[in-house]
């Protein structure tokens, strides 16, 4: 079992949060893992990503080698795409619609789906919107990792253990909120990869 | 034993706390900092009260390892590479005078420069200085490397460097973990002399410290971090330091390289095997993350043999080391070579919306207008960001303290006005010489000290001259109506545009310090209380 999952975002959506989720769930089913941190300057509004390698073998590289990477899993469309040259020819590319925009020559939203819609495995959702309607707005990034947990070769039920733990401290309704979202995310998954 | 999942950062922390260490000095910089805000964590540190608090820069850091380190104790500085060359003095002679308790400095390098403002490999530094540097290639080795460290210091008795580069620092694996050990009992050096540096004992330190250095590459031949892998094609051997040797595993996982490989992460260079990798192999390829340190050493050994490496083209002289540039070395298939879309656009980082730089920015643009562009100095923080587009409001920035001494120079020259953009903890770091330079001199100048409450570049640390700037700047000289405090706000704007052209007619040094929070510092202090 190997994964080569890339997270992308821009700062502050979250994307740590899910790395921490699936990190802890890799490490509760026996996996080695190594993640790959941005910090600094990206912190301010730039683009932000995590490398994140699984496997039941030993991981030397802290980076994906390019072409390699079996999941893209974006909260942004436009981070998404940022990517590209990393994803195996059967990789996955899953990402949030809703775009985050903070610059003014941002690209139309259309032409960002037309080329994400290019990769051969793709996933595009409206996970702002389903975190809406669940009432947990804050949880899109969750929605995400629910959609892309059928890619990520980890057991769905840990996956849900590990964010009962990762947002325990916030309070049961945190926790449940968040779950809400990850179940939302894989339905979605499950209704569109037919 | 525990099994941690920790960055290079904190795994190296988590090595010298369990190794003993009595006390971490250090002044924030990317890659760096998560060393000392681990130990701030840390409730191992919290129990034996390890000194973990900030220092006013890298200079006093190790000047203070240095000191620990006299008393018998095992202690350690942590900073980035541009940190070094602040501490380049202290440094130097500390390999000089040695070390009593076991003495490390850590240091970060950033290639590719994802968050400094220049590249540069410190290993140089460690063979300037003629000490030991290890260079972990992984998080397990940063750990072990902290022990390996202490020990090498004190069965040298000198200081030892540990070199990380931004993607080991940064990057989390699983780390098994040792009970700590108790802390070095205080002991005083057994020469008294031992930390005194008057040109004549100088003279035979420096004989005695060149003697060493064949010990010191005998250890690095017995070091647990170097070893020679076998290879079947001896058409080419890999010499791959730190970092890069997991790029070039990552290439042949789960096939077996068939070249030779020496692994290094102890120098000073282990001679034996470069000697054999170099008559074993036709050409010799050399991985390492930064400058062509090893790649120009080896050139010396065995001159008719062909080097590969950043020298001769085939790996560029800046930037990163990748698995991706190892294959297309190696000529192995290197997978899709897919481009970013065009559409995608590049998305700088800016000043947070509602930071208090942003409001004085604009105040300092209309002060300033009428004398057109080209007048105001500045340093290295956020800040600089006020380089970008919407303000253009800076037009230099060079290191840390550059912005006030800069100002000096253009103003002797007799630009006017001239002004120098200074964040607070910069100030703390080594604006101080600078301010006091120009107050000797009575220079005409306008330094904006921008109080945010925090070092808020490297994610808000607490710095040493918080709350106490108007008392620092009168203390040294300025008269009391030329240190002015505005408060950045948008419905301020007049009042504070006024503030800045009055100081601007005053002939002499004036300080004007706007202070607001910085958003992030007020939004985590917010969340926390909730
Ligand atoms: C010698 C050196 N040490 C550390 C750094 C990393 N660094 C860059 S700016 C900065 C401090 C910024 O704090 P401050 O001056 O308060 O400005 P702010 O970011 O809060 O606006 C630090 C620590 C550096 N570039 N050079
Ligand atoms: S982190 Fe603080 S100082 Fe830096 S840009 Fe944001 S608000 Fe301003």
């Amino acid at each position: 079992m190997k994964k080569d999952i890339i997270l992308a975002g821009v700062g502050g959506q979250g994307i740590l949060t899910i790395a921490s989720v699936i990190g802890a769930a890799a490490i509760e089913e026996g996996l080695n893992l190594k993640q790959a941190e941005v910090h600094g300057m990206s912190q301010r509004g730039g683009d932000v990503q995590s490398h994140l390698r699984i496997s039941d073998q030993p991981i030397y590289s802290d980076l994906i080698p390019m072409g390699r990477c079996d999941v893209i899993l974006s909260v942004e469309p436009m981070e998404a795409l940022r990517y590209v040259p990393y994803l195996s020819e059967e990789g996955w590319i899953i990402t949030n619609k809703t775009p985050f925009k903070n610059i003014n020559n941002y690209p139309e939203e259309a032409a960002l789906y037309a080329e994400a819609e290019k990769v051969k495995n793709h996933l595009l959702i409206d996970a702002d919107a389903i975190a809406k309607e669940l009432g947990s707005p804050r949880s899109m990034n969750i929605v995400i990792l629910g959609a892309a947990s059928f890619v990520l070769g980890l057991n769905y039920e840990g996956l849900k253990t590990t964010i009962a733990k990762v947002f325990g401290r916030k309070g049961e309704a945190v926790v449940n909120a968040n779950i809400a979202a990850l179940d939302a995310g894989r339905k979605i998954a499950a209704d569109k990869v037919k | 034993m525990k099994k941690l999942m920790l960055l290079g950062d904190e795994a190296l922390a988590q090595g010298a706390m369990d190794a003993g260490m009595s006390g971490c000095f250090a002044y924030p910089g990317t890659p760096s900092t998560e060393i000392m805000e681990y130990i701030q964590r840390s409730e191992l540190a919290a129990e034996r009260d390890i000194h973990r608090t900030w220092s006013s820069n890298e200079k006093t850091a190790v000047e203070a390892t240095v000191g620990m380190s006299y008393t018998g104790k095992r202690t350690m500085s942590c900073m980035k590479h541009v940190g070094l060359n602040v501490a380049a003095d202290p440094f130097m002679n500390s390999a000089f005078v040695g070390a009593n308790g076991g003495n490390l400095l850590a240091v970060a390098d950033d290639p590719s420069m994802h968050s400094s403002q220049n590249e540069q490999d410190s290993r140089f530094y460690a063979k300037f200085a003629m000490i030991p540097c290890l260079e972990p290639s992984n998080q397990q080795e940063a750990y072990d490397m902290a022990f390996h460290g202490f020990n090498l210091s004190e069965h040298f008795k000198l200081p030892i460097m540990i070199r990380l580069t931004t993607r080991l620092s940064h990057s989390r694996a699983g780390v098994e973990c040792r009970e700590p050990m108790p802390e070095n009992e205080l002991k005083l050096p057994e020469d008294p002399n031992q930390f005194m540096l008057l040109p004549a004992f100088s003279r035979k330190k420096y004989k005695a410290l060149i003697a060493l250095q064949p010990e010191m590459e005998k250890a690095s031949e017995e070091s647990p971090f170097n070893w020679y892998e076998e290879g079947t094609d001896t058409s080419l051997g890999i010499i791959a330091c730190g970092l890069a040797y997991n790029y070039l595993k990552e290439v042949f996982v789960g096939k077996t390289c068939p070249y030779p490989i020496l692994k290094i992460s102890q120098y000073p260079l282990p001679r034996t095997y470069i000697n054999r990798i170099m008559a074993e192999c036709d050409k010799i390829m050399v991985l390492e993350e930064g400058q062509p340190l090893v790649e120009e050493m080896i050139k010396g050994y065995m001159p008719n043999t062909k080097i590969i490496g950043r020298l001769d083209g085939t790996f560029s002289r800046d930037g990163e080391m990748n698995p991706n540039k190892v294959m297309v070395a190696l000529g192995l298939p290197e997978g899709t070579d897919a481009p970013v879309p065009e559409v995608v656009t590049g998305r700088p980082p800016a000043l947070c919306v509602g930071c208090p730089h942003s409001d004085s920015f604009r105040a300092l643009n209309t002060a300033i207008e009428p004398y057109g562009p080209g007048h105001v100095f500045s340093d290295i923080g956020c800040y600089t960001l006020g380089f970008m587009p919407p303000y253009h409001a800076i037009n230099t920035c060079l290191d840390m303290g550059a912005s006030i001494p800069m100002a000096k120079g253009a103003s002797a020259a007799g630009l006017f006005p001239a002004v120098a953009v200074i964040g607070d903890s910069t100030f703390s770091h080594s604006g101080m010489t600078g301010l006091l330079d120009c107050i000797y001199d009575k220079t005409n100048i306008v330094v904006i000290i921008l109080d945010n409450s925090t070092t808020g570049m490297t994610g808000g640390q607490d710095y040493t001259a918080h709350n106490r700037l108007e008392e620092i700047c009168m203390g040294m000289g300025i008269e009391k109506e030329h240190i002015r405090v505005i408060t950045p706000l948008s419905r301020l704007h007049d009042e504070n545009v006024k503030v800045i052209e009055e100081e601007f007619a005053y002939n002499g040094v004036s300080v004007i310090i706007p202070r607001r929070e910085c958003v992030q510092t007020l939004r985590r202090k917010a969340s926390k209380k909730k």
